[in-house]
């Protein structure tokens, strides 16, 4: 029990991911797939946040009475990932736009019919 | 002149000749002059290069390492020498040739048909001089895919059917299962030189042996060995002087050229016979040489009539190489000659028939020799050389094969040799003397057709001349021969 | 001076170069700057590529910070070859790109198209450049963002519903990959690839370690277009503009191939992949590649598409290698990433032109063009035989190798297989030429004009370079083997 207590938040993670990636799959709907991709994402983040965590450690700034911090380097590692996810939301979103300008519908289905028609 | 120079100039002198024929498109006679004069000096070559050969110069030449160990690299040994001399020689007279047909027949796209012939005997030429199974493959390959548009020339639905299948057969066996059995041989012998008494014995196991072997026979789709031969057929769609060179000499020549190549200088005779590896591959070539001959008996076209008899003589050169008997591998190298100078003068004839007369069936052709007397006395020649009877240099040949089969101690073979003689008395000479003494279906006399334009006339004379000749006086061919056969 | 930023420049000057394009005045311009600065960068990849050929590394630091904690660049011949491919094909794609651009992209776009170009550029030389993992996954990601903005920019609307799967399957591979990494970053405390190599064996016990690398090889294979994660890429190559379709698939999969075989073979030793069921997971995808994208491309109506499933097909030979994991294996992987890039951006280069002229790929368009643009049809023609694997051309050294590296472990049926591949290579390009030379044109058209001098002497030049290539083989096969030895050793 300690032990599936203990790691919650990578239960989290396992969580988001799943449910991240079942949207991107099952969802028609173009924006709804990003919402997903988007959700996948994060649980990514938060791993990547959890490995960094130190028992007992704080924040990763020198002071006075601490010796134990957390490690930065992951923190800043996903902020970099966390601009990466950021650029591609917003390039799939400028990409759904024009779809939806070329198309009249953001819905998977009505695009295939499109094309099939052609 | 260096003798390197020569073995290269006699393959790339082809090819500059083709760039040259390609700027002359527009002026036709210095375009015919450029391919004369290119064959002319290709022929000079070839016999300079004889002569050197005979004075015991070692000639090789390397172009290139593509490979590490693996160069491109010509050399001059007898067996390619006796193909290069053939191809050379023929291409002189069939350039003479063609050059009658082509006009005579208003043909489109002459040039494109002068510059890839010319590409193609260059490639023969490097198929026949190769030094390494590497350089053969290369110069095997190019020589496939120049051919193709010649094949296709006409353009309509059928040449593209029959090219397709051409290149399908002809592609399809090399790369699936001759390159294939170049790799392993590669990986078991760690070179692919050309060596007497061949570089696989030891190296392999004599079961494999067999395995190896028929990749190698099957895969050399230009042998046309059956299942493999539907390509031959196919390809008489091509004009009559591409069947002539190509699918009487070069091609198909290569094709067995490359078997016997392989049998004695990759596998080594010795070896074969040792490993008893082609015991059963041996029945594959005695049933298309039957085969191919009942066959050739069905069709009334002439061109196809030719092309299935063309895959039978085919099978005697691979059953040769097959006996690995000394003078099985005699008979097989000398009936690339033979057969050679045979069957182009048919295939002249069948072109002049259609040239003058306009006519391809054979059943249409009945009274048509009185007409032309020439053309059918040449093919009477062609044929009669072909069925192997004196004074014709077809003979040698087939006595040599007779006597390897007997040393082999194959009397089967023997007997297949036999009644493969008769079955190509069946379907050659009737042609003639239903054109001699026949009279045609309708009754009609030809008093309009005259002989095909003298160009085609002189070829046809040179080649059954050549018949007569090579029976007196087969020695520059027999020496190659024995000289390839290991000399013993 | 330059020598010793050699590598930072190949990446800081794209990057750089990238954000003024995008300010320059439309017309030539932005062209001509990117021109310049792509054989620029040729030159210095060149000049990478001579410093390490004998076996020498190249590293540098970021910033100044020593590894394992900064980013290190370290440049040995693996990543000097690859980045060699990736600069030359875009020196050669760029003064394509100019009548290409003019005619498929809107000209208030170029400047952007033109930045997008460089900022691919930068993530593809970047991947190959740098010895951290995590840096890696930047790069990744500015080089597929900027694909995926790239191919959007096609002139049929399908280009946007292709760059959209692309750019959804393209991030769920990056993000596995991501995971990946941060799992080996939790058991190691390392992201530098040379402290990972000696630092990782000892977690080989580790089911995490497993987890890690399955995520990574499912991230780089989506990448890789690797059967069956490559969906999106007969669709992305199809619809891209010409130039970009050439780009990318003589780059963007070898870059791709690059990563897979420093993650196998640099990050987790060779000692990882014959303790677990890799080499045989690599062997049955890249049989699978071989033969059911060869078919596919056989049923293509669309000269494009039927060239996308080819490079499927290709990338399940260079698995292949990847397989095999000896010596030749990897040897023909990296010689056919090589040849690969040569031929494939010579076909695409001629399709392309066929489209420039007639604004349409389906192979039903080309009928009877060959005798109008001879030249093109010429090119295609060759390109064609050493995409089959002719000798005399580049595609035989690679299928050469192949084979032997298959014979060599005695696996028949990957050897066969990869023939079968030649065979199917042969009737698909056959439809091609068929197509070209034999059918007649249809009689109503205007005669179509060869293509323009600055479409055929780019597309040229890859062919004289796959011929050249199949007879020299000093420059490929070379650094291949200096490549596979780096690849093999083991860390010390």
């Amino acid at each position: 029990m300690d032990y599936i207590l203990g790691h919650y938040n990578y239960w989290m993670v396992i969580l988001l991911m799943m449910l991240g990636f079942y949207t991107v799959v099952s969802q028609g709907n173009l924006i709804k797939k990003i919402a997903g991709l988007n959700i996948f994402q994060t649980s990514v983040f938060l791993l990547y946040i959890s490995i960094g965590n130190v028992k007992h450690g704080t924040t990763p700034i020198v002071a006075e009475g601490f010796t134990q911090y957390s490690n930065p380097l992951p923190h800043v590692l996903i902020l970099t990932a966390i601009v990466v996810g950021v650029a591609t939301t917003a390039l799939g979103l400028a990409l759904i736009i024009r779809i939806k300008e070329a198309y009249g519908s953001v819905e998977e289905d009505d695009i295939h019919n499109q094309d099939q028609s052609l | 002149m260096s003798d390197q120079w020569l073995v290269m100039l006699a393959i790339f002198l082809p090819m500059a000749g083709a760039s040259g024929i390609t700027l002359c498109s527009a002026w036709p006679n210095l375009r015919e002059t450029i391919t004369l004069v290119t064959a002319a000096l290709v022929s000079v070559i070839v016999i300079v290069l004889f002569t050197r050969l005979e004075q015991g110069a070692v000639i090789s030449a390397r172009l290139a390492e593509p490979l590490p160990g693996l160069p491109i690299v010509f050399e001059v040994e007898p067996l390619g020498m006796l193909f290069a001399l053939v191809a050379g020689l023929l291409w002189l007279v069939t350039s003479v040739y063609a050059i009658g047909y082509m006009r005579g027949h208003h043909e489109k796209n002459q040039t494109r048909f002068y510059a890839l012939f010319a590409i193609a005997i260059g490639s023969a030429m490097g198929t026949a001089f190769a030094g390494n199974l590497l350089t053969l493959f290369l110069c095997y390959e190019i020589l496939t895919v120049s051919t193709y548009p010649l094949v296709a020339h006409a353009g309509t639905a059928e040449a593209r059917r029959g090219a397709r299948t051409y290149l399908g057969i002809l592609l399809g066996t090399s790369i699936g299962l001759q390159l294939l059995a170049i790799l392993i041989t590669y990986s078991l012998a760690g070179t692919l030189e050309f060596r007497e008494g061949g570089i696989l014995a030891g190296r392999l196991d004599p079961a494999w042996t067999g395995l190896l072997y028929a990749l190698f026979v099957f895969g050399i789709g230009k042998a046309a060995v059956m299942p493999f031969h539907r390509w031959l057929p196919a390809a008489m769609v091509a004009p009559t002087p591409v069947s002539a060179l190509l699918h009487a000499v070069a091609v198909v020549k290569a094709g067995v050229f490359t078997v016997l190549k392989v049998t004695i200088y990759i596998f080594g005779s010795d070896f074969i016979l040792q490993s008893g590896s082609s015991d059963w591959l041996i029945w594959f070539a005695g049933a298309t040489i039957l085969l191919a001959s009942l066959i050739a008996m069905t069709k009334d076209n002439l061109k196809a009539r030719l092309a299935y008899s063309t895959i039978s003589q085919l099978s005697y050169i691979v059953l040769g190489a097959l006996l690995a008997t000394n003078m099985g591998l005699i008979g097989g190298t000398l009936h690339i000659a033979m057969h050679a100078v045979a069957k182009i003068t048919l295939f002249f004839a069948a072109g002049a028939i259609l040239v003058a007369a306009h006519k391809t069936e054979i059943s249409d052709m009945g009274g048509l020799g009185r007409a032309m007397p020439i053309t059918f006395g040449a093919f009477l020649i062609g044929s009669l050389s072909i069925i192997g009877l004196p004074p014709f240099g077809g003979m040698w040949s087939k006595w040599y094969l007779g006597i390897g089969a007997i040393d082999a101690g194959q009397w089967l073979l023997l007997s297949v040799l036999l009644v493969s003689s008769l079955l190509n008395i069946a379907y050659l000479l009737p042609i003639p003397i239903h054109a001699f003494f026949g009279n045609a279906k309708d009754g009609a006399q030809y008093t309009q057709i005259k002989e095909a334009p003298s160009s085609c006339v002189a070829a046809m004379i040179i080649t059954s001349v050549a018949c007569v000749v090579l029976f007196f006086y087969p020695d520059p061919f027999y020496k190659l021969a024995v000289g390839a056969a290991g000399g013993r | 001076m330059i020598e010793q930023n050699l590598s930072l420049l190949l990446v800081a000057i794209p990057l750089l170069a990238a954000p003024i394009v995008a300010t320059l005045p439309r017309g030539k311009l932005p062209w001509l700057f990117t021109l310049s600065v792509s054989w620029v960068c040729l030159g210095l990849a060149i000049w990478q590529l001579w410093l390490v050929t004998d076996g020498r590394i190249i590293s540098y630091e970021l910033g100044g910070w020593a590894p394992p904690w900064g980013i290190e660049y370290r440049i040995d011949a693996v990543n000097a070859f690859v980045a060699l491919i990736v600069a030359g094909i875009a020196a050669v794609a760029l003064p394509y790109a100019l009548r290409s651009v003019e005619q498929e992209i809107p000209l208030q776009q170029t400047p952007l198209f033109y930045t997008a170009f460089l900022l691919c550029l930068t993530g593809l030389l970047g991947i190959t450049l740098t010895g951290d993992v995590f840096n890696l996954f930047v790069f990744l990601e500015i080089s597929s963002l900027s694909s995926y903005a790239l191919i959007s920019m096609g002139r049929q609307r399908r280009a946007l519903t292709a760059a959209y799967q692309y750019l959804i399957m393209g991030t769920i591979g990056a993000t596995f990959l991501l995971i990946g990494i941060g799992l080996i970053y939790a058991e190691t405390g390392s992201l530098n690839m040379m402290d990972l190599s000696v630092r990782l064996p000892a977690t080989f016990e580790h089911r995490t370690i497993h987890t890690a690398f399955a995520f990574i090889v499912v991230g780089v294979g989506l990448k890789l277009a690797m059967f069956p994660l490559h969906v999106w890429l007969p669709n992305a190559y199809t619809y891209a503009p010409s130039v970009i379709s050439v780009f990318l698939s003589a780059t963007a999969t070898k870059v791709a191939v690059y990563v897979m075989l420093r993650m196998v073979f640099t990050v987790f030793s060779g000692s990882f992949t014959q303790d677990t069921p890799t080499g045989n997971m690599f062997m049955v995808l890249g049989i699978g590649g071989v033969l059911v994208a060869s078919v596919y491309a056989v049923y293509q109506r669309d000269a494009k598409r039927l060239l996308a499933y080819s490079s499927v097909a290709q990338v399940g030979y260079m698995v292949l290698g990847i397989a095999f994991g000896t010596a030749l294996g990897l040897t023909a992987t990296l010689v056919h990433m090589f040849n690969h890039a040569l031929m494939k951006g010579a076909l695409f280069m001629a399709i392309g032109a066929l489209v420039y002229r007639l604004g349409s790929s389906q192979i039903d368009a080309f009928n009877g063009l060959g005798r109008q643009m001879p030249w093109t049809f010429a090119a295609l023609f060759i390109a064609g035989l050493s995409l089959i694997g002719v000798p005399g051309t580049a595609g035989f050294i690679s299928k050469w190798y192949l084979v032997l590296a298959a014979l060599e472990k005695s696996n028949w049926i990957a050897a066969i297989v990869i023939l079968a591949g030649s065979l199917f290579a042969v009737i698909y390009m056959w439809k091609l030429v068929e197509a070209l030379f034999f059918r007649s044109a249809p009689q109503s058209d205007a005669a179509v004009k060869e293509a323009p001098l600055s479409l055929l002497v780019p597309m040229w030049l890859l062919v004289v370079a796959n011929l050249y290539f199949g007879f020299n083989t000093q420059l490929t096969v070379g650094i291949a083997q200096t490549a596979v030895n780096i690849l093999r050793a083991l860390p010390q």
